[in-house]
């Protein structure tokens, strides 16, 4: 479904991304952990267009979106729930889904509200409150629900559980867990290694802009290599 | 003075008709802060082309026979706003995009730059003479009237043109608040704003957010100079100098960036100097807009019902 193909992404001079391979396939949740800086979020950008690969390419579904714009690229079906979540403060619940919607058909829109809400009930309590004022985790809930309002077929993931209290880190996977069963296809970039292997069908680890080491979820868990850098201690 | 409340009334009449103008040509330069983050010092030019446009409207209507003024009204406000609108594309398109992303400054001086531009452009094709009208719109309603010590009569009156020019405001402002509120194209915008780049992760196509944005200022700017017309009857190519100055002036004392600012602090300024007019004298009028400008900036930086900007932890 998506397949990266030695990719080099920059910022300025620095290369972020050094020639990276991956490949998501339909109906996976493909999982990609490593330390800070180490590539991650920019993959995830790069897949959306901003910044552009400057070599290699991106193809979705056959088609190459190395070098279309952000917005068509996610017109074909992707959608990303960036670090840092990147919800509009300003703006009210509904307002924010409402924005997660510009892509669709309006008629869609109340049946797929109601799907959201139906995922985080908490969202509906507060449909008309400010996103400026919800808690962190009601944040990464309204992120992930304005995604899901575009009708992905891809759904781009960053960090979900970043600065969330454990039990709601669970609740977040197990939303994960449901939507692709629901039939979409996930790429969840994680730190919270454990988690993201438990929940995956297959994984990469990235470090210095380049991918070390792929496998099943389950491979990925036992190696030890991984287990050392990602797992103990964390 | 006798008859103290027939006089203030008459100057808040002129007032608010003086500060309808200013806040339609401010709410341009605010939408353009607010989405982009620059101030489009071109934008009182294209207040002066919209007038251009409408004179120009008007004349060939009467050439042509047109007379019935609703009728002429409406065809003049179209015209101008179609054409200005493409001036108010073309200017974002040309000189504003290919600098996004640059420092400030340099988006500034090329907004003076095309300012200067325009008025030369408009003085080469049109002339520098001020190009005068008939009075359009005639007539009136008296309000209220009264004796005066020496036996006349003060009447306080709304002319039809006062009238019309208070209906327009309102019903465009209000078309525009409910578009920037209520519909995608406003939601849009306003996730420009906050975060351009979110933006077009959600599927917004920014560069055409933008450049709606730079048209819809440019449109009511174009209606504020077919009123300023017919309200004055003359303009030249410099006439959009000291309006957009003050307009400029109107959206930061409400608050830059803020929509219900832009229409506040134009009415603000339209009425303070209608009073200093009325008052005191004619000659200091701007100095009184623009000192109360400086004493709203010390105590509010942020301007009337600007938001401050809170840094993202």
């Amino acid at each position: 479904m998506l397949e990266i193909r030695g990719v080099h992404t920059f910022y300025g001079n620095i290369e972020a991304l050094k020639g990276v391979d991956l490949d998501v396939h339909e109906g996976e949740i493909v999982t990609l952990i490593g330390a800070n800086g180490a590539g991650k979020s920019t993959l995830l950008m790069t897949v959306c267009g901003s910044p552009q690969a400057q070599r290699g390419s991106v193809t979705y579904e056959d088609t190459e979106i190395t070098r279309m714009a952000t917005f068509d690229i996610v017109r074909l079906g992707i959608a990303q729930s960036p670090e840092g979540r990147r919800i509009f403060p300003g703006m009210t619940v509904l307002e924010n889904l409402q924005l997660g919607a510009i892509t669709t058909n309006p008629d869609f829109f109340e049946d797929d509200v109601a799907k959201v809400f139906d995922l985080f009930p908490r969202l509906k309590e507060r449909s008309n409150q400010r996103g400026g004022t919800l808690s962190g985790g009601e944040q990464q809930m309204l992120a992930i629900g304005r995604a899901l309002m575009s009708r992905p077929r891809l759904l781009l993931l960053d960090e979900p559980s970043l600065g969330l209290a454990p039990l709601i880190v669970k609740n977040v996977f197990r939303v994960i867990e449901k939507i692709n069963k629901e039939g979409i296809t996930v790429f969840l970039v994680e730190q919270n290694a454990y988690h993201a292997l438990r929940i995956a069908h297959r994984g990469y680890v990235m470090a210095n802009g380049k991918i070390l080491k792929s496998g099943t979820g389950k491979e990925l868990l036992a190696d030890p290599s991984v287990r050392a850098a990602y797992l103990e201690g964390g | 003075m006798q008859n103290t409340f027939e006089y203030f009334l008459d100057q808040l009449i002129n007032g608010v008709t003086l500060g309808s103008i200013y806040g339609l040509i401010a709410i341009g330069y605010t939408l353009v802060y607010g989405i982009i983050g620059m101030i489009n010092f071109a934008h009182g030019e294209i207040f002066m082309i919209g007038a251009f446009v409408s004179i120009i409207t008007f004349l060939t209507l009467g050439i042509m026979g047109i007379t019935w003024v609703p009728l002429a009204l409406v065809i003049v406000l179209v015209m101008s706003m179609a054409v200005t609108s493409v001036y108010g594309w073309t200017l974002e398109r040309v000189a504003y995009r290919p600098l996004r992303g640059s420092p400030r400054l340099a988006a500034l001086i090329t907004a003076i730059g095309m300012s200067i531009f325009l008025q030369n452009y408009v003085q080469l094709l049109q002339g520098a003479r001020t190009k005068p009208i008939q009075p359009v719109i005639t007539g009136g309603m008296e309000l209220m009237s009264s004796k005066m010590p020496d036996g006349g009569t003060y009447v306080v009156s709304l002319s039809y043109l006062q009238a019309i020019i208070l209906i327009l405001t309102i019903v465009l402002m209000t078309v525009f608040t409910i578009i920037i509120t209520r519909t995608p194209l406003g939601r849009a915008q306003r996730a420009c704003e906050q975060d351009r780049k979110m933006a077009a992760l959600l599927g917004v196509n920014v560069d055409r957010t933008i450049s709606l944005t730079f048209v819809m200022g440019a449109a009511l700017a174009s209606v504020a100079g077919t009123i300023f017309l017919i309200r004055y009857g003359v303009i030249d190519f410099f006439v959009g100098f000291l309006v957009g100055v003050k307009a400029f002036t109107a959206a930061v004392l409400g608050g830059i960036g803020s929509l219900p600012g832009a229409m506040l602090g134009g009415l603000l300024i339209g009425i303070i100097e209608a009073f200093w007019s009325g008052y005191f004298t004619v000659e200091y009028k701007d100095v009184a807009a623009f000192g109360i400008l400086v004493l709203v900036l010390i105590f509010r930086p942020t301007g009337l019902l600007g938001k401050p900007d809170i840094e993202k932890v």
